[in-house]
């Protein structure tokens, strides 16, 4: 019995059943009990079809349970719409149900909690753990989520940026526990990839890619953070590299620009560097004017003035800086980084300690009270930023 | 999402604005005061913010390491001094501007005479984990 197999089908299954008329969270429930009947059926005796098999029971059970809430009428209408049993067809609906999770009327973290349920197929126990909260409170945010999408029409197109940033905000939690949510989100992105043919889609998963490839470099194994410049290139991961590579050049060729294919771009180029030395930060700035002309954020503005400081001098990144609102997360961070190559020592120390202070987490926490010891202790002198 | 914690104090904060010492409530008063609580924690459950709450017993008391093969310094409690916390929630929610909201609300559970005790609570973000690629490419 696979279970990996069983998973990649729950979503598809799910879809039919949602496009049959079924109700989202009714659907649920009849899918689960389809996979437990899969589970003591199929050893003993494998289906053929194993999809078609799973959607037969699941429909079974759907139109058992209406019956059982009386539902008369409407039991009759969904059998009279039945299609007739023959091969199903995949992709399609289960891009309606990337679409659905991301709805636009859930928060983020619900859109990301049901998007792991009813794509990713994964258990509450496993979202709840991952997301460090009891799984009654994963349960409630689940079940909230079904119910604010239960109303929505299944044939809608749905917005893609939305389902984007729904896979990235997963790809972004990491992991913890038993499931690797950026391991999910790639896998998730990959799905979506056969699925639908836009550069943007393809941007994000090469993006995922190049950013995963570097993850065993980029902390120690006591946890500490290690700065790009720093990391062991040897350990990042060239396959993931080489195919984000890939992804990300067709996706260029198109010629649809979007802000996950620039940022693919910079990732790529990082990625592409020998040495630190060797990095083409000419190149990342411009990808970053590009960036800024996408997204006008904040966030990128202030990254962009790093590159210009690798790229022109720190005088010029300070300059860069200096046009930027200070209250911006991590700008006291990179204020000092500009200061300590500019040759502000002190300066440097004073600001590495207050954005220590502001860190949003502990491993950056960390880093930069380093970084203000290294620069105030007057026995260390070797170390570099 | 974003956890926070809120800290409830015996003493050390501000006092509440209905500022009767808990012992000299009825015992209607302090079962309405734990309904209250239970109640909230219970809707913040379903609506999916809730993490974990529990109370403390002041009886809290100061420990230090004092050298090999001694056993540890006890000392304290400071009453008089010591700032003591009688419990906690941990709350995971989408933006900072609700989590002062619900802090709020914990703050006007019933106190003597039925009434709001409007104690202060105090409120503190979780440190995450793990650093966010997004914000940071250059990493």
């Amino acid at each position: 019995m696979n279970e990996a197999l069983l998973r990649s089908l729950t979503p598809s299954v799910l879809a039919i059943l949602v496009r049959r008329g079924a109700d989202f969270a009714a659907a649920e429930d009849a899918v689960q009990d389809a996979l437990v009947e899969a589970l003591r059926v199929w050893p003993a005796d494998p289906p053929r079809d194993p999809k078609g098999w799973l959607v037969t029971v699941a429909w079974r059970r759907f139109l058992d349970a209406t019956r059982a809430d009386a539902a008369r009428r409407r039991r009759e209408d969904l059998v009279d719409e039945e299609p007739a049993p023959g091969p199903t067809p995949a992709v399609d609906d289960t891009l309606q149900l990337y679409f659905l999770c991301a709805h636009p009327s859930l928060t983020p973290a619900s859109a990301v909690a049901l998007t792991l349920r009813a794509v990713g197929g994964l258990t509450t126990r496993q979202i709840a753990q991952a997301y460090l909260v009891p799984e009654a409170t994963m349960a409630q945010r689940i079940s909230r989520a079904k119910r604010t999408v239960s109303g929505v029409r299944f044939d809608q197109p749905g917005d893609v940026a939305t389902v984007l940033r729904v896979l990235y905000l997963v790809f972004n939690e990491g992991y913890s526990g038993d499931v690797d949510l950026s391991a999910e989100a790639i896998r998730l992105t990959r799905q979506l990839t056969a699925a639908i043919d836009h550069p943007e889609v393809a941007g994000l998963l090469a993006l995922m890619l190049l950013h995963h490839a570097r993850r065993a470099a980029r902390t120690a194994p006591d946890g500490s953070l290690v700065p790009l410049a720093e990391q062991d290139r040897g350990r990042w991961d060239t396959n993931a590299i080489a195919e984000g590579v890939e992804i990300l050049q067709a996706a260029l060729a198109r010629d649809r620009l979007g802000e996950f294919q620039a940022q693919a771009a910079i990732a790529a180029l990082h990625a592409d560097a020998p040495t630190a030395e060797e990095t083409d930060w000419v190149q990342i700035v411009e990808w970053y004017d590009e960036l800024t002309r996408l997204t006008d954020s904040p966030v990128v503005r202030l990254n962009r003035a790093v590159a210009v400081g690798e790229a022109d001098g720190p005088r010029a990144g300070l300059a860069a800086l200096a046009e930027l609102d200070d209250s911006l997360p991590r700008h006291t961070a990179v204020a000092a980084y500009l200061h300590e190559r500019a040759g502000n020592l002190t300066t440097a120390a004073k600001l590495y300690a207050e954005a220590a202070r502001k860190a949003p987490n502990l491993a950056e926490r960390d880093h930069l009270t380093r970084q203000a010891a290294r620069l105030n202790s007057p026995r260390s002198s070797t170390s570099s930023p | 999402m974003a956890k926070y914690l809120l800290l409830k104090h015996y003493r050390g904060a501000p006092a509440p604005v209905n500022d009767v010492p808990m012992d000299q409530w009825t015992p209607e008063e302090i079962s309405a005061h734990l309904q209250y609580m239970n109640d909230f924690a219970a809707r913040l459950e379903k609506t999916g913010e809730f993490v974990d709450g529990q109370a403390l017993a002041p009886e809290g008391m100061w420990v230090r390491y004092d050298g090999e093969g001694r056993p540890p310094v006890t000392d304290g409690p400071f009453a008089e001094t010591k700032d003591l916390i009688a419990g906690w929630m941990v709350i995971d929610v989408d933006t900072y501007e609700r989590a002062v909201e619900l802090a709020g609300e914990l703050s006007a559970a019933p106190g003597a005479g039925g009434k709001p005790i409007h104690e202060w609570l105090e409120v503190r973000p979780f440190l995450t984990a793990t650093p966010t690629i997004t914000e940071c490419p250059h990493r």
